[in-house]
């Protein structure tokens, strides 16, 4: 038949195969963790990178985007000079004191890491996978969730660097955890692979932060794996870096919440070439509650995609989703946002909010809320909206004095705000409206 | 003191201000009545700066320059306030900070240094207790949940701290009743002074009786079509508009 016929391989495609098969050998882990690995890069082959044929990759075609797939990154060498970049590029964040876990091209650098705290374990992904303790090879795959993601199987296939991180049960760890994912300054493809997995009753907080000279293309494919156990508490904050123009960022979070557990995970987007931010959350314990929200302030020719899938497999729990997009430019906004509630998942609380502001003819937001609903006793509602900012305002606003640049600053920190005001922390709040504050005020200056 | 000579403009190619003159001297209180439709609101705008208005003749003077080629912000800063018929909500932005930003852009742009937070805290407290404005009003969204009242209330709190040489009060009385009508009036009141003036439009005499103005003006059709005293609103009042709706014509 017709549509059987396969499309022939892109460049990438054939470069991805040909690095595949030269790289297999020597990407850490044994046979369980080959085994996976070949599974997924049969998986991935038969796919191909995705396209807008792909219904949760409608809006956004790797295939297209990603021309050439660029060289594996090698393990970097930790000198004085790596850690100078380090201090420029992520310097800590005002008034909060972080346990940093240093990523370099996706690899662990224990030198440039902080201590780890009591109770709290980190372990390089390489180190964890040669170990091949089967409950970690499993946790890693995170079992029934993004299957037939193409993009998500090329990460398993080449996963190369990452960290395992393990709280255990009932620790509370005062002191953030930051993941600061650096890449050094050479073309390449970055595949991490991270998992924290928190023990009953535990709490930490987790900021994932990544930092580029943005001066080459790059192609980064990371993925985190969250285990909530039951009790448990996570914060999670995730700020990907502004990449080169050239560039293509798939960033996949895949979270497992036990019973009367808590997820709360931020995502803030300040464009620099293609981004995917693609989250999978399942609730699997009742009682549990979990939170999306992000913040995408683009412009240019930024692409920023935010496609969610929210499983609520176990009963009375609550989920909150709250996306706030603004777009300057010929910048383009996706969010995909699908909530899926099973037949035996009573009592579900769940919200979800997506709003857009555009600044400019040229700019594009694309807003797909779903809901499949298989349980008769559920409250669940979504709202989204694409606006411009309100005429009104902004000449109340100048009527008082404010120039224009100013008083539509100002309106637009505000709209963000109400996404940012859902991060626990003070500081990083602080830090997160920050960054959005630069972003407008380029603005103002252009 | 403001001077508009011969003030042409439109909206969507849709004339609506057909050759207006006035003059408002310093300290004068004068009010514009006129129907609806004929050109009130849209003065207030023209005056203020607002984008979407092609003034296609005539020039406005504040204090004897042209304010035509400014933005609103620019106005503003020279002195120009319009207190609106409908203040807008402000979600996400606390009036203390929306008020602190306002002033300081103003001050700034007129070359004066800005107010420190305690000089600023001092002086809208004191505005607010005068127009019995409570404090968590202030911490709170401006205009967001307010009721009428207190955002026509916000207004003239506003204008107390931006202390324009030049403002409209545009439709003030409209929403109000009998206690927060006096309360705002009591409160533009006190800002009359020797060097500021304003400009009232209202549709009812009712306003006039607590705001008392020195001169009357009756617009229709986008012109100023009758001159007088106080006396002028009373009699308008009582006959209506149907004797000077005819003469713009």
């Amino acid at each position: 038949m017709p549509g059987d016929v396969k499309t022939a391989q892109s460049a990438a495609e054939e470069k991805l195969v040909a690095e595949f098969a030269r790289a297999r050998g020597s990407l850490p882990g044994a046979a369980p963790v080959s085994v996976l690995r070949d599974a997924a890069f049969e998986a991935f082959k038969v796919a191909g990178l995705p396209t807008r044929r792909v219904e949760a990759w409608h809006y956004t075609d790797l295939r297209i985007a990603m021309r050439d797939a660029l060289p594996l990154a090698s393990a970097p060498k930790s000198d004085a000079a790596l850690k100078q970049k380090l201090e420029k590029l992520a310097p800590p964040i005002a008034d909060l004191a972080t346990t940093r876990l240093v990523l370099v091209d996706g690899y662990f650098v224990a030198e440039l890491s902080d201590a780890i705290p009591k109770g709290v374990s980190v372990t390089a992904l390489s180190d964890a996978l040669a170990k091949g303790d089967a409950t970690i090879v499993e946790s890693l795959s995170a079992p029934g969730m993004g299957q037939g993601d193409a993009a998500l199987a090329l990460n398993t296939a080449f996963m190369q660097g990452g960290v395992v991180i393990d709280v255990t049960s009932g620790m509370q760890v005062a002191q953030p955890l930051e993941i600061v994912a650096l890449s050094t300054e050479s073309s390449h493809a970055i595949y991490a692979r991270s998992l924290l997995r928190v023990g009953a009753g535990a709490h930490v907080t987790l900021i994932e932060r990544d930092a580029s000279a943005a001066a080459q293309a790059e192609q980064r494919n990371n993925a985190l794996v969250v285990m909530v156990a039951d009790e448990a508490q996570v914060e999670h904050v995730f700020v990907p870096a502004v990449l080169n123009s050239a560039s293509t960022h798939v960033a996949s979070l895949l979270a497992v919440l036990g019973a009367k557990s808590s997820f709360n995970s931020f995502t803030l987007a300040q464009g620099g070439g293609l981004l995917r931010r693609q989250v999978h959350m399942r609730f699997d314990g009742e009682h549990a509650k979990g939170q999306l929200a992000g913040a995408s302030v683009l412009r240019n020719k930024d692409h920023a995609d935010t496609t969610l899938v929210v499983q609520h497999v176990a009963a009375h729990c609550q989920s909150r989703e709250y996306f706030k997009t603004v777009l300057d430019g010929e910048a383009t906004g996706i969010y995909q946002g699908k909530v899926i509630v099973a037949p035996g998942a009573q009592k579900t609380d769940g919200a979800m909010k997506s709003h857009a502001i555009l600044l400019s003819d040229g700019a594009t937001m694309n807003n797909k809320p779903e809901l499949e609903i298989f349980a008769d006793d559920v409250v669940c509602g979504h709202g989204a909206t694409v606006a411009q900012l309100d005429e009104d305002q902004v000449f109340y606003a100048m009527a008082r004095g404010l120039p224009k640049p100013v008083a539509e600053a100002m309106l637009l920190e505000a709209f963000v705000d109400e996404a940012t005001d859902r991060v626990e922390s003070e500081p990083v709040r602080v830090y997160l409206t920050g960054l959005i504050g630069q972003w407008l005020s380029q603005r103002g200056a252009a | 003191m403001i001077e508009i000579r011969n003030l042409h403009a439109e909206i969507d190619g849709k004339k609506i201000i057909n050759g207006l003159s006035l003059k408002v001297n310093d300290g004068e209180v004068a009010a514009i009545m006129g129907p609806n439709g004929s050109g009130k609101s849209t003065l207030s705008y023209v005056i203020s700066g607002r984008e979407g208005y092609d003034v296609t003749g005539g020039e406005i003077l504040l204090n004897g320059e042209n304010i035509l080629e400014m933005n609103a912000a620019e106005r503003a800063a020279k002195g120009v306030f319009l207190a609106f018929q409908y203040p807008l909500e402000i979600p996400g932005v606390t009036t203390m900070t929306f008020l602190k930003a306002c002033l300081n852009a103003q001050r700034k742009s007129r070359g004066e240094a800005e107010l420190s937070t305690p000089d600023f805290m001092k002086r809208v407290k004191a505005g607010a207790e005068k127009l019995g404005v409570p404090q968590d009003m202030l911490r709170r969204a401006l205009n967001v949940g307010f009721s009428g009242g207190e955002k026509k209330r916000m207004e003239v709190l506003q204008m107390s701290l931006l202390e324009p040489t030049f403002a409209i009060l545009d439709e003030t009385d409209s929403g109000l009743d009998i206690d927060a009508l006096r309360i705002v009036s009591e409160g533009v009141n006190a800002l009359r002074d020797p060097k500021r003036s304003f400009l009232v439009i209202t549709h009812y005499q009712r306003l006039l009786d607590y705001i008392v103005p020195d001169t009357v003006h009756v617009m229709s059709k986008g012109q100023i079509v009758k001159t007088g005293a106080k006396e002028l609103a009373l009699e308008l009042e009582a006959n209506g508009y149907r004797d000077y709706v005819g003469e713009a014509a």
